[in-house]
């Protein structure tokens, strides 16, 4: 599949997405400068990671602006791929792609460690390489992801089937009580950790499954994410050799 | 030359307020031939401070081993490089950011991270990973705990926001750094062989491209600044802490990168400590040639900033290149098309000599190469600390009366316990290189495109140091050898960041003497040369200079990174082995610090020929595959290193060891643990024995607890409940 990776100023995980798409899963991938106004032909278009105009406003808020932007939201609108990571899921929100808003981590401080997810969908795009249910471990590195909107906005994201991902305990068991703040990593509502839109073809995750796609990092458990979103078959054993 | 300017009169009173000794005066006046101009002197002031000229150390500098076979530049340029394999270099450094850090720690600490990548990126490579060496004084000490949450917080918000990892470090606490705690960070960069760029101006005509961030007036004098000691006037100086700006550095790195892969560049170099003085100064000196600067054309972000400010801001994120004449064009659209301001600022002239124009006016002429050989350089006298002796005198060591509480209340310090209360807030997976990050007993990277991969640590105890600088200095060297070991990974370098108080004091001279003695002796006998790194001086508040602490960080190579043991217990039924021999050693050891509040005795031998063995065979074992658990012996001893590798992987283990209880946190050196499936265990106690490394078989991994039994005393403490305790020891202990 033809994939684009955008690149802002400030982008840091451009490349990150890039290897796994190329090297390990042997797709036809380009660099999207911001300053472009097309996608090409591209249909999948990652938003990646990192600190677009150093995030010194809200995070995503300037990068929303750039010219790549308008192509991207008209990719989605045409039933393309988009899937934002970290920096591109605050960029996704802010352009009112997706619904909800993020805040400082509940900790007040940048987290880099490893989350547990549960997939709540595995009839997307993005999430048929998996079971309905299956815990995942993927880091995640960010200072603003505690995702949050109304409660009457939740209630129907929730409703329409759009949260994806969401954080858990190890077991997979929900992230409440005492132990909460340890599984959701940064006080999301809900333990919102991934959103869709209603048509399923753009997903925002603040988890960076392109940081767990590799057995020699002892996790490989977010090459399906992309391996699903490029339509790779769910033999990753395969994809890997 | 005009005195129009409103500068005051030059004279040596003025020459001695901005740090000039009276015949360093005496010979910039020989030098010119005349009084030199405001400007002048505080270009001279700048670039002969110790932070620049390293006046007072490169005499003894001298001793280190530069040279070896994987060694492609060693000091004296941005920073060293090695060849690694395969067409790659790692280029790397480690730098201090001390003063700046303890004024105002959060810009202190993030600019300290950025200036060291800019050290990185201006040789060509991409910067791919960071280590970070904290010292913190006394937690309860005044501001200690705001500096201490600046410090982290700098380093996470530039480090993360650039994108490049921080996989490892380490950080301490001791009440000798409560007036001056130490921020020393490492750098590593990834280039092609064929693509190593240098910081050597050459070509009379060629164009000089000022690019980045406009100039202001922070940072002015800085580097003077980190020249001397501190007094109670501190707070005072927070003006001449710089500001860090992570996504101007970003922009910058990446628009730097880019405009050395077209050749139109012939040298680049960032302005860091002296600004625009010393990138300019140093360029032209390495490549023999003159430059004319007109400060009229920089990029400023305030008005009405004279020539002197100009020279001598620390504005950070700013890059001087010299361009091919005619191919300026190429680099000017490369800048524009990352958003950064460019500007021709001057040209590289062949006369040798330094000229810098300022509203149409000369206000600086001198000769460059004179400037740098003449630097002035001291042989400081030395003198042995009056004290060495009563402090060296053997301690009593009292025997615990219960080995497994003596464990739990030193797990209890901010000293022993885990510190992922500060590495949770570095990105340390961006780049998707790190295979094993923060925590562990070295880092490890994997070189994309192969199985290879890097190993990374960085060491020193200054407890040692302070009782013996030499024997502290060849300690750090071993341990990071061990470190290195533990993760298979073979020495190809090291960078060092030499951390002392106040030369003019011969008994701080003689430390620092003693201290590159010993780093020498470990360098040579382990045959790792130093390719770069950093003196910083002065760490003085009111006459009290922090422990002499030399900051190893060292570079390895692994051959294979698919396969490395951890450094926690991962399979129930392993067999623990120790490797080494104690010799029941506790001078400077953590037991007596952190439990009784003594710094007494000789610092732990180091037999530089037992730990080439040990760490030969821990290579050996691990390349082979043959270990799944592999941790160094270090503070706190065989107790603590046990209860790490169990609280690691939540695994406990039942033991017998033949020693008296307090030898389980005796420091002796050239000791780790390895962990081997049962099979294995007669065939690498074998080997051990081959290799003239000493060898028992303790016991084996399983259960819920840490279970020993030696000399008649037991411990007997959960994991779990040693886990709680160590992973909350530092975040009880700072209240945050």
């Amino acid at each position: 599949m033809k994939c684009g990776v955008v690149v802002f100023p400030g982008s840091n995980c451009d490349h990150d997405v890039y290897h796994v798409l190329k090297h390990s899963l042997g797709q036809d991938v380009h660099f999207l400068w911001h300053g472009d106004s097309s996608v090409r032909d591209c249909e999948l278009v990652v938003l990646p990671g990192g600190f677009s105009y150093g995030d010194y406003l809200r995070a995503g808020a300037m990068a929303v602006h750039s010219p790549i932007m308008a192509a991207v939201r008209q990719l989605a609108d045409n039933g393309g791929r988009v899937l934002g990571v970290c920096n591109g899921f605050q960029i996704l929100l802010e352009a009112g792609m997706l619904g909800g808003a993020m805040r400082r981590n509940q900790s007040l401080r940048f987290e880099c460690r490893d989350a547990f997810l549960r997939v709540e969908r595995s009839d997307l795009p993005f999430t048929s390489g998996y079971r309905s249910g299956q815990v995942l471990r993927m880091p995640i590195a960010h200072a603003e992801g505690c995702y949050i909107d109304t409660e009457e906005a939740l209630d129907k994201l929730e409703h329409n089937g759009r949260v994806v991902f969401r954080y858990v305990d190890s077991e997979g068991g929900a992230a409440e009580g005492e132990q909460a703040a340890k599984w959701n990593v940064n006080g999301s509502a809900r333990a919102i950790a991934g959103v869709c839109n209603e048509a399923g073809n753009v997903l925002g995750m603040m988890p960076h499954p392109e940081r767990c796609a590799d057995k020699l990092f002892g996790n490989d458990d977010g090459l399906a994410v992309l391996a699903s979103a490029v339509g790779v078959a769910a033999d990753l054993e395969g994809v890997l050799a | 030359m005009s005195a129009t300017r409103n500068e005051p009169p030059v004279d040596i009173d003025l020459a001695k307020a901005q740090g000039l000794a009276e015949d360093e005066y005496g010979q910039i006046c020989d030098i010119l031939g005349r009084v030199p101009t405001y400007t002048e002197l505080g270009i001279t002031s700048a670039l002969w401070s110790e932070h620049c000229s390293y006046k007072s150390s490169k005499v003894y500098l001298r001793e280190f081993p530069t040279e070896g076979e994987h060694v492609l530049q060693g000091p004296g340029e941005n920073a060293g490089i090695v060849d690694i394999g395969d067409g790659w270099v790692a280029v790397f450094k480690m730098e201090s950011h001390n003063h700046p850090s303890f004024i105002e720690p959060y810009q202190g600490a993030a600019t300290g991270v950025g200036g060291i990548l800019r050290d990185i990126f201006t040789m060509g490579a991409r910067p791919v990973a960071c280590l970070d060496a904290l010292r913190f004084g006394d937690i309860d000490a005044p501001r200690m705990r705001y500096l201490i949450d600046g410090v982290v917080r700098g380093i996470g918000d530039y480090g993360n926001c650039v994108g490049i990892p921080t996989v490892g470090g380490e950080t301490s606490f001791h009440s000798g750094y409560n007036e001056n705690i130490l921020v020393n960070a490492f750098a590593l960069g990834l280039a092609r062989r064929d693509r190593i760029f240098h910081a050597r101006a050459s070509g009379a005509g060629n164009p000089m491209l000022y690019a980045g961030s406009a100039t202001g007036r922070d940072g002015i004098h800085g580097a003077t600044m980190a020249s001397e000691a501190f007094g109670s006037e501190s707070e005072s100086k927070r003006p001449t802490v710089q500001v860090g700006d992570p996504f101007a550095e970003k922009i910058v790195l990446e628009a730097c990168l880019e405009v050395m892969r077209t050749d139109a560049a012939v040298a680049v170099q960032d302005m860091g400590a002296a600004g625009l003085t010393s990138s300019a100064f140093e360029m032209a000196d390495r490549g023999g040639v003159g430059f004319r600067l007109n400060l009229d054309r920089v990029p400023l972000r305030e008005p009405n900033l004279s020539p002197y400010e100009i020279m001598l801001s620390e504005s950070q994120e700013r890059m001087l290149l010299v361009a091919h004449r005619g191919r300026q064009e190429e680099v000017v659209k490369i800048f524009e098309r990352w958003g950064l301001e460019v500007a021709e600022i001057g040209e590289i002239t062949s006369d040798g000599r330094a000229q810098i124009l300022a509203g149409g006016e000369e206000v600086a002429s001198m000769p460059i190469s004179p400037l740098a050989a003449n630097a002035p350089m001291y042989r400081r006298p030395v003198a042995v600390p009056s004290d060495l002796a009563a402090r060296q005198e053997p301690p009593e060591v009292p025997e615990p009366s219960d080995p497994g509480t003596v464990l739990e209340r030193l797990l209890d310090t901010p000293e022993l316990g885990c510190k992922s209360w500060i590495w949770r807030q570095y990105d340390h997976t961006v780049r998707t290189n790190t295979v094993i990050g923060p925590g562990g007993d070295a880092a490890v990277l994997v070189l994309k495109g192969s199985t290879g991969g890097l190993g990374l640590t960085s060491d020193v105890n200054p407890v040692y140091c302070s009782l013996d600088p030499a024997t502290g200095g060849a300690q750090a060297v071993a341990e990071a050898v061990r470190n290195l070991a533990c993760v298979g990974a073979k020495p190809v370098g090291l960078t060092d960041c030499l951390n002392f108080g106040n030369p003019e004091n011969p008994e701080v001279s003689w430390q620092f003497r003693e201290a590159v003695r010993g780093i020498s002796a470990g360098c040579r006998a382990f045959d790792v040369p130093v390719i770069s790194g950093n003196v910083s001086f002065y760490n003085e508040t009111e006459g009290r200079s922090i422990p002499p602490t030399p900051t190893i960080a060292m570079v390895g190579v692994i051959a294979d990174v698919r396969n490395l043991p951890a450094a926690h217990f991962t399979a129930v039924g392993d067999r623990v082995l120790l490797l080494g021999q104690d010799a029941n050693e506790f001078g400077g050891s953590a037991y007596l610090r952190l439990l009784y509040g003594v710094e007494q005795g000789a610092p732990p031998k180091v037999d530089l020929e037992a730990e080439s063995r040990l760490a030969g065979l821990l290579r050996f074992l691990v390349s082979d595959e043959r270990i799944h658990t592999a941790h160094d012996l270090a503070e706190g001893g065989l107790g603590i290193a046990l209860a790490e590798a169990c609280v690691g992987g939540g695994l406990g283990v039942d033991l017998e060891i033949d020693c008296q209880p307090h030898q389980l946190f005796s420091e002796t050196q050239a000791r780790a643990i390895v962990a081997v499936a049962p099979n294995t265990a007669e065939q690498v106690m074998a080997e051990a024995e081959k290799r003239d490394v000493p060898v028992v078989d303790v016991g084996a991994v399983g259960g819920t607890a840490l279970k020993l039994r030696c000399d008649g005393a037991v411990v007997n403490s959960e994991v779990e409940e040693l886990h709680r305790i160590w992973s909350t020891a530092l975040p009880r202990a700072l209240e945050m």
